[in-house]
């Protein structure tokens, strides 16, 4: 464990009683309670801390925040791995583990540092240049590039943390916790309004954690943590630090990224690593703050270059001194009291380099008062070192600032300081679609035109001094709480310590005197130099949109934040266009990145979707069925035993079902419940087939159609009283045809007195299949069931092994057969029953492939044949379609096209050596050995081998199908390159005159 | 994501809504409508630019449809209602 060479004895807000271990690329440091990564590395005088994504130039630490685009580190290891964190984010825990990116084998030698030299095969746009052809090449181009450039590493064992969802409403959103923010939360929460108040953060009180400002006469974080404390009391506001707003969406819905746990080890027990918040917000204040912009010049990459801001926040909040040396070089006047702050930590300030001609006097007050000189109307116009900063050269600028003149003059320095303006983070502002306006005395956009329900407030808005931070915050919050229905009064406003202007003048990039040579880099994360957007400018590229993906500008996970503004000044400059005229390009969520993690929350793994199952579902599982799905449904596909295959129990039960009895679960059945004086006109509207004069007691088959003339669904309706109707669907169907009947009910047909409702859950289904079907239900069935009291399609109510049930005779097995309904509480006991009663008569349980099986031979359609490309006539339902009623579907059934010949039609497929199987979704064709392109006839849409025939069997969708029964022709499948002949038979196989389900 | 005025339920989040449709179009009548007019219904829409009437179902709450004027261009929603009301404002 090393010493922390960097780290003052005083200062900061680190609790140096609590040492904190950690590692970085496998060496052991210390830091403090309270540190960040970034702040640690640098109390331990770690200045290189990763390589660039292009170049592999060696890069240190810029920021102090959000806005950090080089120092990405890969944080822990197996699962928990986390890629391209910024390090200035990352909350420093014991044994946190942090590895550097994009360098190999080492960060300090680095073979990928060869690119760099090699600078003219990588410029803006090169991956589209270099790599064009031959395309079949490129999988071997993007390994190559992958391993060279690359970010960090997923993890690839399964996530084990778990993660939350919340929604929220609230009358005043407050983004951000610094001044602005408090202040207008304070507003707010004060007039009674529900207020949420998030910040990044884990400490509040955003700029002013960085600095030494005094509120009323007191140190401004007193006033912070007053704020936060009287937050905190109000029952109605909810304080969220370590929260990012992520997102802001329509109609005021903002999403927020809590990090719950990121700042520890590990979540604790049942505490979720993160919660996304979905907040809808009658209000919204945004006081987001700005962010510091760095400069353009000749190798401002270099570690020890840094925004002036980060170095004071590591001096003032961690007692870290970023440098020994420093130049600050700046275009405004938030640098000085920032000098004034390194100086009063250690740092000795060599110069102070602004580009300003003119430097106000109370900037050079202070400048004076630390000792360090000026350099009025000078700039940086490059740094020097390799894996560090070692000095800079200073000239002065002519007086558009596109020129440097004069004597170049060396400083030394290990640090750089730099102040470029201040970007107001107006990125949820714009998410919001609010439209901004560049403002000149700033040079920066600001928000102009609101489209939603928010307003700006402080450094957001442009305002950088404090107290009108908190004058602008205090107003924003009870105008926010006021439009809500809260009205509220701004408080007074404190007196303030600090009131500077910013005052900056404008320099984008600085000019590269001709006997330097060195990247001037805009976009550090995507290594974007100013000689790219001049390459990209020259190639046509003058958009900022065409900019940003010819040249990956502010494409990388910071999202450009320090950088958009440089890259479009300097594009604006080349093409002699005001900056607003050249526009930015569009902010979007999220504005930092989140885990994918938080946006599942706990739709994961099993949990992506609902699992819906049966009542029956342990029984099923005890007895070793596999499932299938079908929609949400888990279904049983069948009940191996003594080492079955599931096709050989399923060739076992679709044989026994059919000369014995066999018990099939067939509770996912749609079942709508639909009652009203005009029921059965409804129903004869919905069908293609008649239902006004269905008897109480009877069921009948019904199918349905679209509007376009094409079949949706089939199912059974029965008549339970007068006005009072069972409609089952499909299961895949059963959400879409409720949704189908809700909307001609309410919206088509308001006149007919009709009323419906999912009954799916509240009826469990069981179908007792075979000869032996009426033998055991009669033992258990309180009524008589015999054919006189409930003949096919027939129904009736009693109770079944002493459970209230409704008993259907339908079959879709083609068997002796009925449909029990009970509640599903009575469904085990019922189903257990069964079993008993019929042991004798070997009863079984048979699954849904038995089950398929026997339709198939039946000749039944299901999804493979209900596709929805298929009318009535294709499938045989065609005599079945009322010429006395109008229904849905019947104008354009009629339609030319649907009801001429070559239409593909329902036909049974065998193969015609009798044995060989018929390949799954095979095309038919006439002759497998004609020249392509051959004709395809049609498709096979089910196939198995039926037991009860002795041989596989099919069904298809076939030209005129119905005119070629008798005729053989090929089942090809390209898939498999199997080719069987087949012979067109009648779909159904088995008992055409339906005379084993009357029985 | 929008929020939506439910006429029997209140202002609901859009996850508990299924979008259904255009609310412009007239059913044929099943009587009357020719072959033509089906083929309109059921296939021609129009996407004009600003306010325009839709349906949406409370799917995931009380289940009715509502006829929704929403302005496509900025997502505002001026005004809701039954399927058969007659909504205002906006200018369609
Ligand atoms: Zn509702």
């Amino acid at each position: 464990m090393s010493a922390q060479p960097y780290r003052n004895a005083e200062g900061g807000r680190v609790d140096r009683r609590r040492p904190v271990g950690f590692t970085f690329d496998g060496k052991r440091y210390q830091g403090y309670a309270g540190d960040t990564l970034a702040a640690a590395l640098l109390a331990n005088g770690v200045r290189l801390v990763g390589r660039s994504f292009k170049y592999h130039r060696p890069r240190g630490i810029v920021g102090a925040g959000n806005e950090e685009s080089n120092a990405l580190v890969q944080l822990g290891t197996g699962a928990r791995t986390e890629p391209n964190l910024p390090a200035t984010r990352v909350e420093l825990y014991e044994g946190l583990e942090a590895t550097s990116q994009n360098r190999w084998p080492s960060l300090n030698f680095d073979v990928g540092a060869i690119n760099a030299l090699m600078h003219r095969l990588f410029p803006a746009g090169f991956y589209y240049k270099t790599f064009m052809w031959p395309a079949k090449l490129w999988p071997l181009y993007e390994h190559a590039i992958r391993h060279i450039a690359g970010m960090g590493r997923t993890a690839t064992a399964p996530d084990p943390d778990t993660y939350a969802h919340r929604f929220h409403h609230c009358d005043v959103l407050v983004c951000g916790g610094g001044p602005a923010g408090l202040a207008a939360a304070l507003a707010a929460a004060r007039a009674g309004a529900r207020v949420v108040i998030a910040d990044e953060n884990a400490e509040w009180g955003g700029m002013l954690r960085s600095r030494t400002d005094a509120i009323d006469g007191r140190p401004a974080l007193e006033w912070v943590a007053d704020a936060v404390a009287e937050l905190a009391r109000l029952p109605e506001v909810t304080v969220l630090p370590r929260t990012t707003v992520a997102g802001y969406y329509d109609h005021n819905m903002l999403v927020l990224d809590e990090r719950v746990a990121d700042h520890k080890p590990a979540p604790a027990n049942h505490e979720p690593r993160h919660r996304l918040w979905q907040v809808r917000a009658r209000e919204v204040v945004l006081a987001t703050g700005a962010l510091e912009r760095p400069f353009v010049f000749a190798d401002n990459d270099r570690p020890g270059v840094m925004l002036t801001s980060a170095a004071q926040h590591y001096a003032n909040a961690h007692g870290v001194r970023a440098g020994g040396n420093a130049v600050v070089f700046a275009n405004n006047s938030s640098a000085y009291p920032a000098a004034r702050d390194l100086a009063a930590a250690g740092i000795g300030i060599q110069a102070i380099v602004d580009v300003r001609a003119e430097v106000p006097d109370a900037d050079r007050a202070m400048a004076r008062g630390i000792g360090a000189g000026v350099l009025a109307g000078h700039a940086v116009v490059a740094a020097h070192g390799a894996r560090q900063v070692t000095s800079v050269t200073v000239m002065a600028l002519d007086a558009d600032a596109t020129g440097a003149v004069g004597e170049p003059r060396e400083i030394l320095c290990d640090l750089v300081c730099q102040s470029a303006g201040w970007t107001p983070s107006v990125h949820l502002f714009s998410q919001s679609r609010g439209k901004l306006r560049y403002d000149d005395g700033l040079t920066a956009f600001v928000p102009d035109r609101s489209f939603q329900r928010e307003r700006s407030a402080g450094a957001a808005k442009g305002t950088f001094d404090l107290k009108g931070c908190l004058a602008e915050g205090f107003a924003a919050g009870a105008a926010a709480a006021t439009a809500a229905g809260f009205p509220a009064a701004a408080p007074a406003t404190p007196d303030c310590s600090d009131d500077t202007e910013v005052r900056p003048r404008a320099i984008w990039a600085v000019p590269l005197p001709v006997f330097l040579h060195g990247k001037r880099f805009v976009d550090h994360q995507n290594d974007v130099t100013a000689e790219d957007v001049g390459l990209a400018y020259r190639e046509g590229y003058r958009s900022v949109e065409h900019l940003k993906r010819y040249t990956t500008l502010g494409m990388g996970t910071d999202q450009g934040r320090t950088s958009n503004v440089n890259g479009l000044a300097v594009m604006a400059g080349l093409r002699s266009d005001a900056i607003p005229t050249v526009g930015t390009t569009t902010f979007r969520q999220p504005f930092t990145p989140i885990p994918m993690g938080a946006v599942a929350g706990a739709h994961a793994h099993a949990d992506v979707a609902p699992t819906r199952v049966s009542a029956l579902y342990d029984w099923h599982k005890a007895h070793g069925a596999p499932f299938s799905t079908a929609g949400y449904w888990l279904r049983p596909q069948g009940y191996p035993r003594d080492g079955e295959t599931l096709a050989q129990a399923t060739q076992r039960e679709a044989r026994h079902v059919r000369t014995h009895v066999g018990v099939v679960d067939v509770s996912t059945l749609g079942k709508i419940d639909l009652q009203g004086r005009d029921a059965a006109e409804f129903l004869n509207r919905l069908y293609i087939n008649g239902f006004a004069k269905l008897a109480v007691g009877k069921c009948r088959y019904g199918v349905m159609l679209r509007d376009d003339g094409m079949v949706y669904d089939d199912g059974t309706v029965t008549r339970i009283a007068e006005h009072r109707y069972l409609v089952t669907t499909t299961t895949v169907h059963a959400g879409g045809v409720m949704s189908h009947m809700e909307y001609l009910a309410q919206v088509e047909w308001p006149e007919l007195d009709v009323r419906m409702i999912s009954v799916t859950d509240d009826w469990a289904g069981i179908a007792i299949a075979g000869p032996r079907a009426r033998d055991v239900l009669a033992r258990l069935a309180a009524a008589d069931i015999g054919d006189a009291a409930l003949p096919f399609m027939g129904y009736l109510e009693t109770d079944v092994a002493g459970a209230p049930a409704r008993l259907f005779r339908i079959s879709f097995s083609g068997e002796l057969a009925y449909e029990i309904n009970m509640a599903p509480a009575h469904m085990p006991h019922v189903w257990e029953a069964l079993l008993a009663a019929g042991a004798d008569d070997g009863i079984i349980a048979y699954g849904t492939e038995a089950m398929n099986v026997m339709r198939i031979e039946k000749g039944h359609v299901v999804t493979g044949e209900l596709n929805g490309r298929t009318t009535a006539g294709d499938l045989g339902f065609g005599p079945m379609m009322s010429k006395i009623k109008h229904f849905v579907g019947q104008p354009l059934a009629g339609r030319e096209g649907l009801a001429e010949a070559g239409r593909k039609q329902l036909v049974g497929l065998m193969p015609t050596d009798g044995r060989t199987p018929i390949p799954r979704g095979a095309q038919i064709v006439a002759d497998p050995a004609a020249r392509p392109p051959v004709a395809m006839l049609g498709e096979v849409t089910s196939q198995c081998v039926s037991p009860n025939l002795g041989h596989p069997i099919g069904l298809g969708l076939l030209v005129d199908g119905r005119a070629r029964h008798g005729e053989t022709l090929s089942a090809h499948s390209p898939l498999t390159g199997e080719t069987v002949a087949v012979t067109v038979t009648d779909p159904v196989f088995i008992d055409p005159e339906g005379e084993r389900l009357r029985g | 994501m929008l929020e939506i005025k439910c006429p029997w339920c209140g202002a609901r989040t859009q996850t508990e809504f299924t979008y259904a449709g255009d609310a412009t179009l007239d059913r044929p009548d099943a009587e009357t409508g020719s072959e033509e007019d089906w083929y309109e219904y059921v296939y021609l829409r129009d996407n004009p630019r600003g306010a325009h009437d839709e349906l949406w179902q409370h799917s995931a709450g009380c289940r009715r449809y509502v006829k929704v004027r929403r302005d496509v261009t900025t997502h505002e929603i001026i005004a809701t209602g039954a399927p058969g009301a007659k909504l205002d404002g906006g200018g369609s």
